[in-house]
């Protein structure tokens, strides 16, 4: 109750004395930028993605001669509208990405202040069962669980909070071992709270904040992976408009000279997820106290 | 006030044994004194003499590796060792309360005064939130914090060293213990703040009738505050009485040379008498008396046999062959 109350309060603290020391602007015009065109995909894009016109194959982009201000950006083999796919690809890896990270961080997150807490078995458990996780090659661990459970969005984000909560695990669990010998959780067990209330009053509000810097590095990791299971065909099934999706479909083109489907979705892979570690790297300098120099 | 003590702790020995059971160290070794209420009892000793494990045994908060062998703890008549971990739980905060080495590093960053304060409320009885500010920004005032009702909205990174004590005491108070246990509470504080801090522990204590456990290494701090005395060596209490024995006629040479030790203002000799050599690694104690090898007042038999426990004066007994 009063856990994540607090928890909440932080991240929104230390977000509003940000303001103060200047943002990084260019991840966040990105992050932004992609994030309304998800969320108002349907009334950006001039076309609707899945919905080909046949007539109107490989166009290229606007200004390349033989191209359209129909088409600003091209459209593909079967005369779909590239820059309409990509508006909507950008909710599908927006989707997949935040639900994802937020999956494996709860997940990663409760097994690591569990492992770290009350230690023994339990610890010696989890950590097992993580040390054997980390050994998976992580792309082949989730191509492996995609031929399991089939091919779709909702399954992706399954997919990659089984594959990657590992990280949070790790992370969470060494950080509760040196809180654990803090004072004031010493003082909590002296006036006789329960491990509960410790780890949800005491822990948790104080490992928030490693917890949010490694969703933020791992927004990165995971659109990408997105993007590869796509790219193989055990992602987002076609003929949903994933960005992965789009670049494997162009690949057959490259050769032929039709550079857009293959360059433009690549690129929109590539910047969102260069944001996101910006943006990453720039809220673990933020929050780490020794890097702070308070 | 009752015949029965409050606290009474007979025999307790607590051990930390090594993984494969190969290493034993004899933290406390048959360790007996009593407590009544409203009593103050310090525990002196040097690092290692076993004091902080006698505390940390008296609310049964061991590390894993320890382990109670004998004794008993009897508080208002019952065994704490036979209770089970949950009853454990809410005689800790409510009827014992505990105040660690380091207050300063007791409250946590992220909850405000009130919250803190309020905590033990809301675990042992079940408090509201609103309730237990109410009672918060009471024992506020009760420590003597200026502006409770502003204080409790504060976090603790706004107050000062000497408030943040404060508020330590209250947590402890908030429940009304019968008990509480102060384990060096004043070492990571200046001087006039200790003075402070320490003259407010009293005044709770009268105002409240609590008995007082007051572990430190400080005897200046004993004679001020206790009304009697255990001195600790090696896991064992070497010397125990009221405190005015204690400091005009001390009966062990542990207890003399530690009060020797003591710097005195306007002491023409100008060195302080320090105790010669180390004291023991409490894994491998020396044979009969703990304290032979640096002892001045040494006999043979020190060496091999180990001194009873004998009355050397009322309530006043020591261990050691001197006066056995």
């Amino acid at each position: 109750m009063n856990g994540s109350r607090a928890a909440a309060l932080t991240v929104a603290w230390r977000l509003a004395s940000f303001r103060r020391e200047g943002l990084p602007m260019f991840p966040i015009v990105i992050l932004a930028t992609l994030a309304l065109l998800a969320i108002f995909a349907d009334f950006i894009a001039p076309h609707d993605p899945q919905v080909g016109m046949l007539g109107e194959r490989f166009r290229p982009p606007a200004w390349q001669v033989g191209g359209s201000t129909a088409h600003l950006l091209g459209t593909d083999h079967v005369g779909r509208d590239v820059l309409s796919r990509l508006i909507f690809g950008a909710r599908i890896s927006m989707t997949v990405g935040f639900t994802a990270v937020i999956f494996a961080g709860v997940l990663g997150t409760t097994l690591g202040i569990l492992a770290g807490y009350l230690g023994g078995w339990v610890d010696q458990i989890i950590m097992r069962v993580t040390d054997a996780w980390l050994a998976l090659p992580a792309l082949t661990f989730a191509i492996f669980l995609a031929a399991i459970v089939g091919p779709s969005a909702s399954n992706i984000v399954i997919i990659m909070a089984l594959v990657y909560w590992t990280r949070y695990a790790r992370v969470v669990r060494g950080e509760v071992l040196s809180l654990k010998e803090r004072d004031y959780v010493r003082l909590a067990i002296v006036a006789g709270c329960s491990k509960r209330t410790i780890m949800k009053r005491h822990i948790l509000p104080n490992v928030v904040n490693s917890a949010v810097v490694l969703a933020t590095l791992m927004l990165g990791v995971v659109i990408v992976t997105e993007a590869a299971l796509s790219f193989l065909g055990v992602g987002v099934p076609p003929p949903q408009p994933a960005w992965g999706l789009m670049l494997a479909d162009g690949k057959k083109g490259l050769m032929a000279g039709y550079w857009w489907l293959t360059v433009l979705p690549g690129l929109c892979i590539m910047l969102m997820v260069l944001s996101a570690n910006l943006l990453g790297d720039w809220l673990r300098v933020k929050l780490d106290p020794q890097l702070r120099q308070l | 006030m009752s015949d029965t003590p409050l606290l009474e702790v007979e025999g307790l020995s607590t051990h930390y044994v090594s993984e494969r059971g190969t290493r034993v160290t004899r933290a406390v070794e048959d360790v007996s004194f009593t407590l009544r209420d409203g009593e103050t009892l310090g525990i002196v000793g040097e690092s290692g003499s076993g004091k902080s494990t006698l505390a940390l045994s008296l609310l049964r908060l061991l590390p894993p590796a320890a382990r109670h062998v004998a004794g008993a703890i009897r508080f208002e008549g019952e065994d704490l060792l036979t209770k089970s971990a949950v009853e454990m739980r809410h005689i800790r905060g409510k009827r014992i309360a505990m105040i660690l080495q380091d207050p300063m590093a007791s409250l946590n960053p992220l909850f405000t005064i009130g919250d803190q304060v309020g905590e033990p409320l809301r675990v042992h009885e079940g408090a509201s939130r609103r309730g237990a500010w109410e009672r918060a920004r009471e024992l506020l005032g009760a420590v003597r914090i200026s502006a409770p009702n502003a204080r409790v909205r504060n976090y603790p990174h706004e107050l000062s060293g000497g408030m943040r004590q404060r508020i330590v005491g209250a947590i402890a108070i908030s429940c009304a213990p019968r008990l509480l246990i102060a384990d060096e509470p004043t070492t990571s504080l200046d001087v006039t703040i200790q003075a402070q801090y320490l003259s407010l522990l009293r005044e709770l204590q009268r105002a409240q009738g609590l008995a007082l456990i007051f572990i430190t290494h400080n005897l200046g701090i004993v004679a001020r505050m206790c009304d009697k005395v255990a001195v600790m060596y090696g896991g064992r209490i070497v010397e125990t009485g009221p405190v005015r024995r204690i400091f005009g006629t001390p009966a062990h040479p542990y207890t003399r040379a530690l009060i020797e030790s003591i710097p005195k203002l306007g002491d023409s000799n100008g060195r302080l008498t320090a105790i010669e050599g180390q004291p023991p690694d409490p894994a491998a104690l020396p044979g009969g008396c703990a304290f032979h090898p640096r002892c001045p007042a040494r006999l043979e038999r020190c060496a091999v046999e180990r001194p009873h426990d004998t009355a050397v004066g009322d309530e006043h007994r020591t261990a050691c062959w001197l006066h056995g």
